[in-house]
């Protein structure tokens, strides 16, 4: 090694400075700025805690009230008529949770994609595109019961029948600029020499945009889209707006009233009953499970697709 | 092409150049297609404005200017001035914010600045879940297990505060039931939190690090970093995000309606029951009709103004940040 | 490691051969036998699993000006960043190895590496004054160090624009945004700020690679007048202005590592700037100085 740097010179280690004090790197800070920065450092860290508990305290809470009456029975028999009553279940409200969640995302989730796909595929500097760009934002912050509120007076009271597929309207609507918003994130982040490339080969922007475009950003599209269904299925005031109530299984969308979980809870929170409150812990048990898995595998996606870009 | 081919080939090739073949069918179609999805977007926020004032219009027409000066609500006696609701409105949305607004942005502090990666994702994941969480899961919460055990602490801060000048009346009047703006406004704190934090983490994000950079090495603290080299250049973002919270908590309608107790009164008392404006309309929909559905529609319209404008100017002052951040 | 001035696992020893002395076109003030501020042994830095430069052994001596240099990516910035300690906040990034300061170990435990920082300045790649007025850029370090003294201030700031070869230009504008300077203005404003915290060593990380040729004609003229007073290294991917400016000089270079198709960045040679370039005893310096590779 040594001889690789002829130059290296013995050098006299001074170690006092002209003045004779000893050189050091170990002077202290003023108490002063040691004391704000590491006040500073706790208070950030107290924030989080402020965050976490609660969150913990929550999960906890619901998970034990909830957890001791979910089973099989909690999820499939109807709901008893008198909140007084104890016992199972919320069968009816499941299956309209499912079904209208499943229903919104029929509606909302193409819509949003293609939107996005006009947006930022064929025209993103338009005026036009601005405007639509602004109005999602806009939606994006509209309340829930705002849109209930819409549905029930362009829908329920055109039809003059409260129903599920009102609900999956007001979902849907939700859903729509969340949907929008993610999907034109994702085809931003698509390499634009993609598009050249294929472009360069002769195809046309839809066949691009179906074969390279939206291929390349799957994956965060469909993360954005279950983060959109998980919050639009712990929805609630929508719910209780436009599709009405029901205490027995109602499989048909188009046809009579029906409820979900969401709207359940509500329902039965506000009860002094033991049995009704007991019913509304099983219900937000099962709906934050329900809501948390969309969450979670929407993460895991969206990290995933993260790393395959690095 | 070349100048060699036949005049008959060359005019056929321009043909296959100009043609309207099938792909070019297809595309128009799809350009279409999507066009339309763009505008049913603007199509339905357009609808949401008309069709509400519509049926609005029976409950400001009787009541005018006095549907948000007036603060008697009886729907028996056919009277509707949302004052209260208002009121309520504002005051839960303020202890939401001067709550959560501190927490969120140390949060945000926390996870750019300080805490190592793989921390990061843990804290990330935690306000994930947070915003996960449904908001009637938050009001069951409320209802059930953070009224009935905060009215000793209310209690308790009665005693103390309630006899201060200034600060008293706020506290003064026992503890209540617990469902009260107070718990309002604290539940609502907890469901803005995750959206200023993320908001604000995207801030943070542009600050450029060569100024963080040096101001550590004209031999800053961490924190010293932090409010010489961060924050002023965050502020703009900050203030953005926190906007984006106000239009959150001012539309959140099922946690408050659950723990806000349902009064008409306006006091400064926080221990007491109130009522907001879009819980009003999720707990009245139900037996309401007439003149009072309309009036209910009515609040919906001025919560649909009132977010609209708050989150433009959110954008607006968010989007103008960042630019800004980038062309320094 | 100890404090006491020992370097348990330091060996200072001479050469082989006669050490030659610096000379050239500018004078070494310090001569040869300047003592040496830092004392580099075998340090290497490492990114998570990824060896960013491995085995670096040198030594930098006072009131010269030590340039690094070496293709991109070869881990001269790295190793810079390791004199003040920068690499701190970096996450994942990691030091091995013996970096001392006049014998004192800079990674060790007691160390405050508040006070390395103020001590050993830095001056970046982009100018990055901060979005304040002139004044309150150069007075940002005496401030968050507890100097409130307005006529105090004043003073300090108006010595260290005048030491950066800026004061005359912007002595009636100190309260303007710093961002109207021009981008050579900036530079030397960051300059400024950086000695007004009164340093012992300017670290400059390719402090010219933003400005135009005039611009770094004023930074360059500039070292050479500040070199009595600091001690000054600097990262350049520009050969000639390392010939320009420097007594000595660092090659840097990397190696490919087969197993992993990684690269890790190794010093090939230190030596007195002349010898560098007419004279190189590496074969790879060679090529690099003669424009061959890189």
């Amino acid at each position: 090694m040594t001889s690789r740097h002829p130059s290296i010179q013995t050098a006299p280690l001074v170690q006092t400075d002209p003045s004779g004090k000893p050189y050091s790197l170990t002077a202290h800070l003023s108490p002063r700025r040691r004391m704000a920065d590491f006040a500073a450092t706790t208070v950030m860290v107290a924030s989080f805690f402020a965050a976490a508990v609660p969150l913990v305290l929550i999960i906890g809470y619901v998970f034990t009230k909830g957890g001791r009456v979910v089973d099989m029975a909690f999820l499939t028999e109807s709901i008893p008529n008198s909140y007084r009553r104890v016992g199972p279940g919320m069968g009816p409200a499941v299956v309209g949770t499912l079904l209208i969640t499943g229903a919104a995302s029929l509606m909302a989730i193409p819509l949003g994609v293609l939107g996005a796909v006009y947006l930022h595929e064929y025209g993103p500097k338009r005026r036009f595109a601005r405007v639509v760009r602004f109005t999602t934002d806009v939606m994006t912050g509209v309340p829930s019961v705002v849109m209930g509120v819409f549905v029930y007076v362009v829908w329920v009271l055109r039809f003059r029948s409260q129903t599920g597929f009102a609900g999956a309207l007001a979902l849907a609507c939700l859903m729509l600029p969340i949907v929008v918003r993610t999907t034109e994130e994702m085809l931003k982040l698509v390499p634009a020499e993609l598009r050249q490339a294929s472009t360069a080969l002769g195809a046309r922007t839809w066949r691009t945009t179906l074969t390279v475009v939206l291929p390349a950003a799957l994956p965060g599209i469909t993360s954005g889209a279950m983060l959109a269904v998980a919050r639009a299925a712990g929805e609630t005031a929508p719910i209780i707006l436009v599709t009405g109530l029901t205490f027995q299984t109602n499989a048909n969308l188009f046809e009579g009233n029906n409820t979900t979980l969401a709207a359940q809870i509500f329902r039965n929170a506000s009860q002094p009953f033991d049995g009704a409150q007991a019913r509304a812990y099983g219900a937000a048990f099962t709906l934050i499970v329900l809501v948390f898995i969309f969450t979670i595998v929407a993460r895991l996606i969206s990290s995933r697709f993260n790393r395959m870009r690095r | 092409m070349t100048s060699t081919t036949s005049g008959d080939a060359g005019s056929s090739a321009v043909r296959d150049l100009k043609s309207s073949d099938r792909g070019a069918v297809v595309d128009a179609g799809f350009r279409w297609l999507a066009f339309s999805a763009a505008v049913t977007i603007l199509v339905v926020l357009g609808l949401i404005a008309w069709a509400s004032v519509n049926r609005a219009w029976p409950a400001f027409a009787q009541e005018g200017i006095r549907f948000v000066t007036s603060s008697r609500w009886a729907p028996s006696a056919d009277s509707f001035g949302a004052l209260t609701m208002v009121y309520g409105t504002v005051v839960v949305s303020t202890i939401a914010l001067l709550s959560a607004v501190p927490v969120s942005i140390g949060i945000a502090l926390f996870t750019a600045e300080v805490a190592p990666r793989r921390l990061q994702t843990i804290i990330v994941f935690v306000i994930d879940l947070l915003a996960a969480v449904p908001s009637v899961v938050y009001g069951l919460w409320g209802i059930l297990f953070v009224a009935p055990n905060l009215t000793g602490v209310y209690g308790w801060l009665s005693e103390v505060f309630g006899g201060w000048p200034v600060i008293g009346p706020l506290f003064a009047g026992g503890a209540g039931s617990g469902r009260s703006f107070m718990t309002a406004g604290l539940i609502l704190a907890l469901m803005v939190t995750p959206i200023i934090t993320s908001v604000s983490r995207e801030v943070l994000a542009t600050v450029p690090q060569g100024e963080k950079d040096a101001a550590l090495a004209l031999g800053a603290t961490r924190w010293e970093m932090i409010r010489g080299a961060v924050l002023p250049h965050s502020f703009g973002g900050m203030v953005g995000a926190t906007m984006l919270g106000l239009g959150r908590a001012m539309g959140e309608t099922i946690a408050v309606a659950l723990v806000i107790g349902s009064s008409y009164q306006i006091t400064s008392h926080l221990f007491a029951s109130g009522s907001a404006m879009p819980a009003t309309i999720a707990l009245e929909w139900g037996e309401s009709s007439g003149v009072h559905r309309s009036a209910l529609i009515g609040l919906g319209v001025v919560l649909f103004l009132a977010t609209v404008v708050v989150n433009s100017l959110a954008r607006t002052v968010v989007t103008r940040a960042e630019r800004r951040m980038r062309g320094a | 490691m100890s404090v006491d001035g020992s370097l348990p696992d330091v060996v200072l020893t001479a050469p082989p051969g006669p050490a030659r002395p610096v000379a050239g076109h500018q004078a070494n003030p310090a001569g040869p036998t300047a003592p040496s501020v830092f004392q580099v042994r075998d340090l290497s830095v490492y990114y998570g699993e990824f060896k960013a430069v491995r085995d670096v052994k040198l030594d930098i001596y006072e009131h010269e000006i030590t340039a690094f240099i070496g293709p991109s990516g070869c881990g001269k910035s790295t190793v810079l960043r390791c004199f003040n300690r920068m690499n701190d906040p970096i996450p994942n990034a990691r030091v091995e190895g013996g970096m001392y300061y006049r014998g004192i170990d800079v990674y060790g435990d007691d160390v405050e590496p508040v006070e390395v920082r103020r001590r050993i300045g830095m001056v970046f790649q982009k100018p990055n004054p901060f979005p304040k007025s002139i004044f309150d850029n150069v007075a940002y370090g005496p401030r968050i160090a507890g100097n409130r003294n307005k006529a105090d201030l004043a003073d300090i700031v108006e010595r260290a624009l005048t030491q950066a070869a800026l004061w005359e230009e912007v002595k009636d504008r100190l309260h303007k945004s710093a961002l109207g300077l021009s981008g050579g203005q900036q530079q030397r404003l960051c300059i400024a700020r950086a000695i007004a915290v009164d340093p012992e060593v300017l670290l400059m990380d390719e402090p010219c690679s933003a400005l135009d040729p005039i611009a770094t004609g004023r930074i360059e003229d500039l070292m050479e007048e500040i070199q009595q007073d600091y001690t000054i290294i600097i990262v350049t991917h520009n050969m000639q202005q390392a010939a320009r400016v420097s007594d000595r000089c660092a090659f840097f270079t990397t190696e490919v590592n087969e197993a992993s198709d990684t690269r890790t960045g190794v010093l090939v040679e230190y030596d007195a700037t002349e010898n560098m370039f007419s004279n190189p005893s590496d074969e790879r310096t060679e090529n690099y100085v003669t424009g061959r590779f890189g």
